[in-house]
């Protein structure tokens, strides 16, 4: 590869490599692209009232498993004088609460925060072939028949499954459902019957349990689906309407057969489950699914340094677009200031005084400035006490200009003391050399074209978005990076310059 | 826009960025810079050569010798002082006369001993330079220059610009001082650039700015059609630049003494390109055709005959008719 290419392979690298890494943030670990966003998170309770019986008690909750939809964030359990250990494997989680002796009614406690999580997670592992249910006649051929029956109109698991539960529907007036109905009264039972049909059709199923969260909800009802395994995947399916999917707000808790809480020497007086929405911030959120994934990536975060430190880098972070600002308005549109990247750091204070005021206050400090430099020129100070002369001038003037509007009751004169002083002398001495060797008028011409690009640079890094970019997604740095390196490489015309050789365009003068 | 853009392409403008990007970074390696960064340094080199250049009177490198001015001065009543590391004709300053404590500026505007003290230590401390660094005042003689150039010149000293690529003479101006130009012959400072036919030394039209003018705004005397003396060795001083700082793409500027015939004023290795607009073409289809020539190293002479047979107008009468 020669040289003269290497800048595209590089520039394209830079800005690829930053653009995924912010994609990936976003896709995978769900940062938030715009400030502010607020997402849900829900405040699962299951409170367990139990009355001793005899002897030592046992009680046990199953757990949410983690799972597609959900995630568990952070989790907790009240259980005064209890033992308590927390089985876990990769499908199933249970809590135990023991103690010896138990004299009066106990109530227990568990709370789960659980966000959104878009990972995609099976809940059970890959199941074995059911044995056919052993049922008596009539019930043997009516199975037979209905079977079947679903067979000849479906295709493949999924339609089988769900004209299954379409033939056990409520109502359904095919006789041979009709005589299994008779004894469904609830949706389990139901699902429970859609999987001893699927058993006949040697088709591995379960049933999943969890709780819908959406509102808040006192005491939120237990829904169970079935799932059936097509061969490759878990397949939800509402036993009561047939529909297919997980609906968005079914968080799976535990699977199977289990009951969510069991007992021992104690009897169950009360489960209730209790949901509560709460909103966060979604950055908030992203940067603790990062912490539960423990991603690299998420872990060289800004959002680590303490808070001052980020506001530092906030606003270093912030320079590379200002800078590209001064690119674009040199190399292409063909603009020139005092100090190359002068214009920049005024527009970084002007961050702080907002842009009408702080030209204003730059305008008055550099004019005050000048004539002092012009009474200074007239001491015949040498160069280097006078520029410092300048200096202390400009950091007097700042001072004056804070106590006044302060004593006026006026704000943003307090914040004229983030103008970078040592930039403003510079920009006095330049002007004021520009002033004797080529005339006023050119000098405040270049002095307001500074302040002319200083403004655009503004307008760009005090764009909101950007500003949290540079924080959440430092790595847009990299394209900014990969822009410059690019634009570095640009050899054709400035704007100034159709103007400024307009005369030699026309006609071919060779 | 893209009509003029793409007629500007074709005429073979050459605009700043690939002046940088394909002429100087390429071209001129950094480490001659300092030969033509450094005036004083640039004025050896070229001496050694056996150019011709301004006599250097003194050089005044410390803070001190600004008071000991009588002695830097000796006799000479006559001088310009130059910062070492200038850029632009910043910081030039020409005196014509002196009595006792008082000096006479190119405008005939009087300049007290402790101004020109003052300039010194100015000069000195870095004001001028390139980066701000510490400089050395060089006080150089003054040019007288040759009468020829009168009815085209209000004050100061007419200089002949010519740009060297790869040591052949591509293209040049003359640059007039203006009353607006305090005597300077920098264009951006208000000089009327004027275009030069490359083979016979004849001006062409000039511009002041990016405006066309046909006469000189303080003589009122015509531009074009006017013949520069000593040209063919101006041209000939211009390529044998090239040996003495190896710098491939190379401003050369050049001033006709009265006495002394032309001399080299100084060199520039980022020289500026309004000298397209006022030889109304494009330097690009010229420095293509120096880069076909491909790796020959021709002497200085050799590349002259060639230059003004390939750049030259072979009917520079007709041009001095075109309406400008």
């Amino acid at each position: 590869m020669t040289r003269n290419r290497q800048w595209v392979v590089l520039s394209v690298l830079l800005v690829a490599l930053g653009s995924l890494t912010f994609a990936y943030k976003v896709v995978r670990l769900g940062y938030p692209v715009l400030p502010d966003q607020t997402s849900e998170q829900w405040i699962v309770q299951a409170r367990l009232e139990i009355e001793p019986v005899k002897g030592p008690v046992r009680a046990s909750l199953l757990l949410p498993v983690r799972s597609t939809g959900f995630a568990v964030s952070n989790e907790s359990f009240v259980s005064r004088d209890f033992g308590l250990t927390v089985e876990e494997d990769l499908f199933r989680r249970q809590a135990d609460w023991a103690i010896r002796s138990l004299d009066a009614n106990r109530t227990l406690y568990y709370r789960a925060t659980l966000i959104r999580d878009t990972r995609q997670s099976r809940f059970a592992t890959r199941p074995e072939i059911p044995q056919a249910p052993q049922l008596e006649e009539p019930w043997a051929s009516a199975m037979a028949d209905l079977v079947e029956e679903v067979k000849t109109e479906s295709a493949d698991v999924q339609s089988f499954a769900a004209e299954v539960l379409d033939h056990l529907s409520k109502d359904s007036d095919d006789a041979n459902s009709k005589l299994f109905l008779e004894n469904v009264e609830s949706p389990l039972d139901r699902a429970r019957l859609a999987q001893t049909v699927l058993a006949a059709a040697q088709i591995p199923s379960t049933l999943v349990h969890g709780v819908m969260l959406k509102n808040d909800v006192q005491r939120a009802a237990v829904h169970s689906m079935l799932a059936v395994w097509d061969g490759e995947d878990w397949l939800l399916f509402d036993p009561e309407t047939g529909h297919q999917g997980r609906p968005e707000e079914f968080m799976i808790w535990w699977r199977g057969e289990e009951t969510l809480a069991g007992v021992s020497g104690a009897l169950i007086n009360d489960l209730q489950i209790s949901v509560k929405k709460r909103m966060t911030s979604s950055l908030e959120l992203a940067s603790r699914r990062t912490e539960l994934k423990d991603s690299f990536i998420g872990r060289i975060s800004l959002l680590h340094l303490p808070v001052q430190t980020q506001s530092v880098y906030e606003v270093l972070l912030l320079v590379p677009f200002g800078i590209l600002v001064i690119v674009l308005l040199r190399n292409f549109i063909g603009l020139s200031s005092f100090g190359t990247f002068a214009p920049v750091l005024i527009a970084l204070a002007f961050r702080e005084t907002e842009l009408v005021k702080g030209i204003l206050l730059f305008m008055m400090i550099v004019s005050l400035g000048l004539v002092f430099r012009f009474y200074l020129e007239r001491l015949r100070l040498l160069l280097v006490p006078r520029l410092a002369a300048v200096v202390t001038i400009v950091v007097l003037l700042m001072t004056a200009i804070s106590l006044i509007s302060e004593s006026m009751g006026a704000e943003t004169g307090l914040s004229v003391s983030l103008f970078p002083m040592v930039i403003i002398s510079m920009v006095i001495e330049r002007m004021s050399i520009v002033w004797e060797e080529r005339g006023a008028i050119i000098s405040i011409q270049e002095g307001l074209g500074s302040l002319l690009m200083a403004s655009l640079a503004y307008s760009v890094i005090s764009i909101n978005v950007l500003e949290y970019w540079v924080t959440v997604f430092p790595e847009v740095n990299l394209i900014v990076l990969g822009l410059i390196v690019a634009l570095g490489r640009y050899t054709g015309f400035r704007l100034t310059e159709l103007i400024r050789f307009r005369q030699l365009a026309g006609k071919d003068p060779a | 826009m893209s009509g003029v853009l793409q007629s500007m392409r074709s005429n073979g403008v050459l605009g700043l960025n690939r002046r940088n990007g394909d002429y100087i970074l390429k071209m001129n390696n950094r480490r001659f810079f300092p030969l033509v960064d450094d005036k004083v340094l640039c004025k050896e080199r070229l001496q050694e050569r056996g150019l011709a250049v301004p006599e250097l009177i003194a050089l005044a490198s410390y803070m001190q010798q600004a008071s000991h001015l009588g002695e830097l001065l000796g006799e000479h009543n006559e001088f310009v002082i130059k910062p070492a590391h200038g850029s632009g004709g910043d910081g030039i300053l020409v005196i014509k006369d002196r009595k006792s404590d008082y000096f006479v500026d190119s405008d005939g505007q009087l300049v007290k001993r402790a101004d020109l003290e003052h300039h010194l230590t100015n000069v000195i401390g870095g004001l001028y330079s390139l980066g701000g660094q510490p400089d050395v005042a060089m006080i150089e003689s003054l040019v007288h220059f040759d009468p020829a150039f009168s009815d085209l010149t209000y004050h100061g000293v007419p200089d002949i610009r010519v740009i060297v690529y790869r040591g052949y003479p591509v293209m040049a101006m003359v640059r007039l001082p203006t009353r607006e130009s305090h005597g300077k012959a920098n264009l951006h400072q208000g000089a009327i650039g004027v275009g030069v036919d490359m083979a016979s030394g004849i001006t062409v039209g000039g511009v002041s700015g990016n405006s066309v003018v046909s006469v000189h705004p303080d003589t009122g005397s015509q531009i074009a059609g006017f013949q520069i003396p000593h040209w063919s060795r101006m041209v000939s001083m211009a390529a044998h630049c090239f040996e003495a700082v190896e710098l491939g793409y190379l401003g050369v500027d050049i001033v006709l003494d009265e006495e002394l015939g032309p001399l080299i004023l100084e060199l520039n290795a980022r020289p500026g390109l309004n000298i397209q607009i006022a030889n109304r073409r494009g330097l690009r289809h010229r420095l293509d055709a120096v880069d076909q020539l491909g790796q020959v190293n021709e002497s200085p002479e050799r590349r002259v005959e060639w230059a003004c047979q390939a750049f030259g107008d072979p009917q520079p009468d007709l041009l001095n008719q075109a309406p400008w």
